[in-house]
This record gives structure tokens, C-alpha cells and sequence, in this order.
């Protein structure tokens, strides 16, 4: 379970996270929406402890990691596998040696060994015979199946994904978002998605929580967002440029 | 910016800069390297400003010719431009000079590669792999600048001796075993010394910042200003840190 009790951040004069708070259960699929630059990205580095927040803390199966040093850290992380937005592949590395970085650097495992886990990850994300070719050599789609695989290839029990649609073409997103649910259900991980994207977004989540003004304005299942009368959350349900949410507000 | 904002600034990037190379000089010590990675990256930073070094070194070989040919020619005692034009390059100009080439060349490429790693996240990426950064990013290329500065400074003061010698060679007529045996006859143990020294900590210095500044970035449109700091700020910390060795090894080694 996690728990981020209160945490605010800001950057300079801007307070980018006010008193943020949020609970993702063991197994459930956690979707964080909110606008870009609303902070969905520092909520994530946050919790993975990228970034110290200024106040609050975060709990990750009941242990603090905000104030915890770096190998007390590294172990609480090998539980949560991240894809990055952009997927922040090694570029000077082969597909191999991305997906099977964890294991070249932490385990004393023969490189066969670590080829066949790599196959096998692959193919869990529809690929195969692309072990030996650079990032810069695949499709957009094909890097954040890449980029997936590397986040799962030690079964942590948590996958984040940030934005894992945007810059996807169009009929990616569908195959991404299935390759999401699909993952979610052989593996049985906690799957945390960020997203602007409701169309995916509402397709897979069980629990979601709304980010704006640095606050969750809402947390709770889709039913509970269909019956919330807050216009705010409307406005951005609709998409529409009318309502409370100005566009200089974030 | 105010004037105190400003300074603010100025101890703040002093502050973490110094963290930065405290965690250098850690993992430098307690990391696992990879010799053959390391090589491959001695012989980029060394091929990367090899072009540059040779040609510049050599033609400051001959300006240094003419200009102390011009004033030895008081005296008529031009067969000492060998013993200057050596002293010049291996105490000072083969030093700064290479130094500098390799702030632009090498230096602005680090911060430019490691700024586009920031950037696209890779280098969280490593970090929530349980891999430092530090050790596995830069740790590298400071060894490999520490050690490729000075074989690029001993070949720039090699070619620069070579390019006073074409000028006493045709102008002077001085023959080559004499302008040689001039050459080495000036040269001490401790300008070698004091070349090499510098050298290194030229090498040190360009890792320190050109690393820094290519960590600093946090969106695309903060590269090109990273990649110019980083050059500018090593040129700056070159000609400081000439200026304190020159004057401490004047003093002190006299
Ligand atoms: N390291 C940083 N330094 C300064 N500002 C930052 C940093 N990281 C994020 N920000 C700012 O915080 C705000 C929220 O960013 P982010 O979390 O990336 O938004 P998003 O919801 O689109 O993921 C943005 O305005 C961004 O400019
Ligand atoms: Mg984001």
C-alpha cells in the first residue's frame, strides 16, 4: 500500500504540490489525472523518492521514505518498476542490455541467463528478435513496449506509468492501453497511471484521484466521480474551456 | 536579479558544485569500473580534440619562434628561441591551451550528452535502478579526462617544438641536433613537472563542470544554456587555477 500523507513542493517561488494526499491499495489500478504542469510528474518522483518533498511524507507498505538513505531506498524501490514518460531508454545501450539492466548490474547472472529473461520479458510485451538494436532504431510504440519490459523484467509489485499514451499515435494508445490492462492482470501488480488522458485513463482504472492546484480535489472510485457534483471536475470531464478551471490556473 | 540575489546564487552554485565533486571523489574510490569502457572513453576525449590541439600547438610553436627571434635579435642571440619556445609550451601555453581546446571540444560534448540524458529522464531512470549516477555517468569521464589531458599536453608541446623548430630551422638555419639539444638543455625536471600538474587539474576541472552543468538541465530549452556555461565557467576556472599554480610553483619550486 501507499500512502502519501500531505506532501508540498515548490520550485522557487512556485508551489507546484499543496498538501497532496492520496492512498493506492495493493493490487488495484490507480489512475492520477490532472492538466499538464499540474504536477503529476513531481507526485510520481515523489513517491519513488526522486524528489524530497518540502513537508508531508510517503508510505510505502508502512515504512517512511522520505527521510530513509540511499541503500534502505534502493531496496523499497526494486518493489516499484517505472516507465517514464518519455521512457528515458539508454540510448548507448541495446534493447538487451536496456530491458536487462537491472540484472547486468545488480545480479552475477551469466549474459545467456539474462538473454532468455530478456526474450521472455519481450514477448510478454507482443516483441521479439529486437534484443539487439538500438532505442533509436524502434517506433515510438515500440520503445514504450521496451520501456515497459525494463520496468517489469524483476516483477516489481508496483508499476508506475507516466503518460504512457502521449506521443503515441492514435492506434497505439488502444494496444498500449490493453498491453496495460493485460500486464496488470498476469502479473497482478499495483498499476499507477498518470495521465491527461481520460479516454484511456477511465478505461482501466478502478480508483483515480484528480490533481489540481497542487491539491487532490477528489479521490474515489469512477461511480463516486460520475455522482460529484464539483464543477470543476466536469469542466475537465468535458474538456470544456468554460467552467471554474481558468487557463492560467494549473 | 538583484546584486544579492545574485551573490545568493553564486555561494549556492559554489555549495553544490562542491557536494557534486565530494560524490565524485567517493564513488572514484568505492565504484566498479569497466577498464574497457574506460579506455574507449580516454581514446574519444583524446581523438575528439586531437585535430584541434595539433594544429593550434603547432602554429603557436611558430609564433612564439618569431616573436622571441624579434626581441633576441638585440642581443643576435636567436639560437635561444629552442631553449623559449620550450619553456612557454610545457610550463604554460601547452597546458592552458590544451585545456581550453578540451573545455570546448570534450567539455561542451559531455554537458550536452548528459544535459539530453537529464532531460529524457535517464538519468532518474539509473537512480531508481539502484544505479548512481554519479559513478556510473561521470566517475568515468573524470578519469578519463585527468588521464587524457596530459598525453594531449605532452604531444601539443611536442608539436609546438616541432613548429619552432621549421621557423629556426628556415630562418636562422639552426640545425636540428643543435636546436634540439638547445630544447632539452632548457628543459628541468620541474617544468615537465609543473606542466603535467597543471594538466591534471585542467582535466579535473573541465569534469567538474562540464558534469555539473549537464546534470542542471530540467526541460530541452535549458541545454544550450548549460552547454555554454559549462565552456565559459572552464575557461574561467582554467586561467584562475593557471594563475595560483604559476605563481605557486614560482614560488614555491622557484
Ligand atoms: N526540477 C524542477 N525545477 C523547477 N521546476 C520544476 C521542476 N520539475 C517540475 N517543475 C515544475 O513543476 C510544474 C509541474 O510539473 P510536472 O509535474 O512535470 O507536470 P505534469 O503534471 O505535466 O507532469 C511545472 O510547472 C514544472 O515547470
Ligand atoms: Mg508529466
Amino acid at each position: 500500500m501507499i500512502k502519501v500523507i500531505d506532501i508540498s513542493k515548490s520550485f522557487g517561488e512556485k508551489k507546484v504540490l499543496d498538501k497532496a494526499r492520496l492512498t493506492i491499495n495493493d493490487g488495484e489500478t490507480f489512475l492520477i489525472i490532472g492538466r499538464s504542469g499540474a504536477g503529476k510528474t513531481v507526485l510520481l518522483r515523489s513517491i519513488i523518492g526522486l524528489i524530497k518533498p518540502d513537508s508531508g511524507k510517503i508510505l510505502i507498505d508502512n515504512e517512511d521514505i522520505t527521510y530513509l538513505d540511499k541503500s534502505r531506498l534502493n531496496k523499497i524501490r526494486k518493489k516499484i518498476g517505472v516507465v517514464f514518460q518519455g521512457n528515458a531508454l539508454f540510448d548507448f545501450l541495446t534493447v538487451e542490455e536496456n530491458v536487462g539492466f537491472m540484472f547486468y548490474q545488480h545480479s552475477n547472472l551469466s549474459r545467456e541467463v539474462i538473454r532468455e529473461k530478456v526474450r521472455e520479458t519481450l514477448e510478454l510485451v507482443g516483441m521479439r528478435d529486437i534484443e539487439d538494436l538500438y532505442p533509436y532504431e524502434l517506433s515510438g510504440g515500440m520503445k514504450k513496449r521496451v520501456a515497459v519490459a525494463r520496468a517489469i523484467i524483476y516483477h516489481p509489485k508496483v508499476v508506475i506509468y507516466d503518460e504512457p499514451t502521449t506521443g503515441v499515435d492514435p492506434i497505439a494508445v488502444d494496444k498500449i492501453a490493453s498491453l496495460i490492462e493485460d500486464l496488470h492482470r498476469k502479473l497482478s501488480t499495483t498499476s499507477i497511471i498518470v495521465t491527461h488522458d481520460l479516454h484511456v485513463g477511465l478505461k482501466l482504472a478502478d480508483r483515480l484521484a484528480f490533481l489540481l492546484g497542487g491539491k487532490i480535489i477528489f479521490e474515489g472510485s469512477q461511480e463516486e466521480l460520475k455522482n460529484l457534483k464539483d464543477e470543476r471536475i466536469i469542466q475537465f470531464m468535458k474538456g470544456s474551456s468554460e467552467g471554474p478551471i481558468k487557463e492560467t490556473e494549473v | 536579479m538583484g546584486i544579492i540575489k545574485r551573490i545568493e546564487s553564486f555561494f549556492n552554485y559554489v555549495g553544490n558544485l562542491n557536494i557534486f565533486v565530494k560524490d565524485i571523489f567517493f564513488w572514484l574510490f568505492s565504484g566498479k569500473r569497466n577498464i574497457k569502457n574506460l579506455v574507449r572513453e580516454i581514446a574519444f576525449i583524446g581523438i575528439d580534440s586531437f585535430g584541434l590541439v595539433s594544429l593550434i600547438s603547432f602554429f603557436v610553436g611558430i609564433i612564439i619562434a618569431f616573436q622571441t627571434a624579434y626581441q633576441l635579435r638585440i642581443f643576435s642571440s636567436e639560437i635561444y628561441i629552442a631553449s623559449l619556445v620550450a619553456l612557454s609550451l610545457t610550463r604554460e601555453l601547452g597546458p592552458v591551451l590544451g585545456a581550453l581546446i578540451v573545455a570546448a571540444r570534450s567539455g561542451a560534448s559531455i554537458t550536452a550528452q548528459l544535459g539530453a540524458m537529464k532531460i529524457s529522464e535517464q538519468v532518474d531512470a539509473l537512480d531508481i535502478m539502484g544505479v548512481e549516477p554519479i559513478n556510473y555517468l561521470v566517475v568515468p569521464k573524470f578519469i578519463s579526462l585527468v588521464v587524457s589531458m596530459p598525453i594531449l599536453v605532452i604531444y601539443a608541446d611536442f608539436l609546438g617544438i616541432i613548429g619552432g623548430y621549421i621557423v629556426g630551422a628556415t630562418k636562422f638555419a639552426i640545425p636540428f641536433h643543435f636546436y634540439f639539444k638547445m630544447t632539452f638543455d632548457a628543459l628541468v625536471y620541474k617544468d615537465i613537472v609543473s606542466g603535467m600538474l597543471k594538466s591534471v587539474c585542467f582535466g579535473a576541472i573541465i569534469a567538474f563542470i562540464s558534469c555539473f552543468e549537464g546534470f542542471r538541465p530540467f526541460s530541452s530549452s535549458d541545454v544550450a544554456k548549460v552547454v555554454t556555461n559549462s565552456v565559459v565557467r572552464s575557461f574561467i576556472l582554467i586561467i584562475i587555477f593557471d594563475s595560483i599554480m604559476t605563481a605557486f610553483f614560482y614560488f614555491i619550486f622557484i
